[in-house]
């Protein structure tokens, strides 16, 4: 195959880039999977700068190694689009065929310039094809990279805005829970409350567990765990929050939560720590009107 | 020679602070030294404060309950003081819950604990007396 071909496609590209252009915006617009996430402005001005960038690439012959630094600029453009497209939410197949899309206006160039049916033609449509191919897979792959990296931020998110310890008085931490609780989770509550229980000295620590949806056997192993834990760092630990539900569940499961002090309510163990630390509250009664 | 841990005696109690590398052999030179030093002196509460120790293996959790349980025997309280979070996650991964130890954050609220461990028995022994002259 003759280089040749391929720069006299590449300088017919340059030559007739508007009509290119038109065409596959064109495409692009029509393609029934298109979702209205990227505006038609945006889109025709990614085309251009692809086309540009493109066409500069394929002029410099290496049409077989899409990892070779005469794509680079093609690489980086396409990772960035597919990033942004992630964000955006438009969907794979949107975002794949920006790519796939550009073939029927470049064969039709080709076929133009070549004359269809020839061999040259048929060959070079097959050469530019798998190029068009190799770059397709590598933006849906950075497309999957972004959404990847998108779902990974908001699971550390979660991670972290689900475990606050708050301290309630002196020498009382508190651990609110809500959501499943899983053995990530728990080493990271476990984490977190033991380092408070150090930062804060206090004696008595309280886990909430109200907004756990369930509670089989491992979450309660996790519980009995992290209860274990609390009182070999010298604190006491209370377990509040449990809903009607959960306490025929824990029976029914026959879990033995051993002799963890339990109760039903957040105020009651509130209460109990108080106790525990010496404090008493009075309602003063004259104040009261 | 094994390197030994000292074991301070203050008044009724006795004092063992692990700065020390605490490997196997110094694990079971202190067990020993300590039923010794808890006889000699007939001392009725134990105070170890781990608060520098930052590893910990089944062994020596193990040796830990051992000391609990044989001061235990000896009619002697053990506290344990000072644990860092990280040797309480790896304690529980191990399932060592350590029952029978009591424990405390600090070495001071340990010290009033063990206090309060060994009035609670001598008025126990003075209420009997009562009953007994009665």
């Amino acid at each position: 195959m003759a280089n040749d071909t391929m720069t006299s496609v590449a300088t017919l590209m340059r030559d007739s880039q508007k009509e290119i252009l038109a065409d596959w915006v064109d495409q692009q617009l029509k393609d029934p999977a298109r979702t209205q996430a990227v505006p038609e402005s945006s889109l025709r001005a990614s085309s251009n700068e692809f086309l540009s960038i493109f066409q500069e690439a394929i002029q410099k012959g290496n049409l077989d190694n899409m990892a070779a630094p005469e794509w680079e600029g093609a690489r980086k453009m396409l990772s960035e689009l597919s990033a942004s497209r992630a964000l955006q939410g438009s969907t794979p197949s949107e975002t794949a065929s920006f790519i796939f899309s550009l073939k029927e206006p470049l064969f039709a160039l080709i076929n133009k310039q070549l004359g269809a049916g020839n061999i040259a033609s048929s060959e070079a449509i097959v050469r530019y094809s798998k190029v068009l191919d190799q770059l397709g897979l590598y933006t849906f792959e950075s497309f999957q990279k972004s959404r990847e990296a998108v779902i990974r931020r908001q699971q550390k998110d979660m991670l972290e805005m689900s475990t606050p310890v708050i301290k309630l008085w002196e020498g009382v931490v508190a651990v609110p829970l809500i959501g499943t609780l899983d053995s990530a989770r728990t080493q990271i509550v476990m984490e977190n409350l033991l380092q408070a229980i150090v930062d804060t000295n206090s004696k008595v620590a309280i886990l909430d567990i109200t907004g756990v949806p369930t509670v089989d056997t491992q979450t309660a192993q996790h519980l009995i765990k992290t209860v274990s834990a609390t009182r070999l760092m010298g604190a006491d630990c209370i377990v509040s929050g449990i809903r009607p539900q959960i306490a025929q569940t824990i029976v029914h499961l026959g879990i033995d939560i051993q002799d963890i002090t339990t109760k039903a309510l957040m105020s009651d163990a509130i209460r109990e720590a108080m106790e525990r630390t010496g404090w008493s509250v009075i309602r003063n009664t004259s104040q009261e009107s | 020679m094994v390197e030994r841990i000292p074991i301070l005696k203050i008044g009724e109690t006795l004092l063992v602070t692990i700065q020390v590398d605490f490997h196997d052999r110094v694990a079971l030179a202190l067990q020993e030294d300590l039923t010794d030093k808890i006889v000699t002196h007939s001392s009725k509460g134990v105070l170890i404060d781990i608060s520098s120790l930052e590893m910990v293996d089944s062994f020596m959790g193990r040796v830990l309950g051992n000391i609990a349980k044989t001061s235990r025997l000896l009619d002697c309280h053990t506290v344990l003081v000072g644990m860092q979070p990280a040797i309480a996650i790896t304690m529980t991964e191990l399932g060592i819950s350590l029952q029978g130890i009591s424990t405390a954050l600090t070495a001071e609220d340990g010290m009033e604990l063990l206090k309060a461990l060994m009035s609670k028995k001598q008025k126990r022994v003075s209420h009997g007396r009562q009953i007994a002259r009665k």
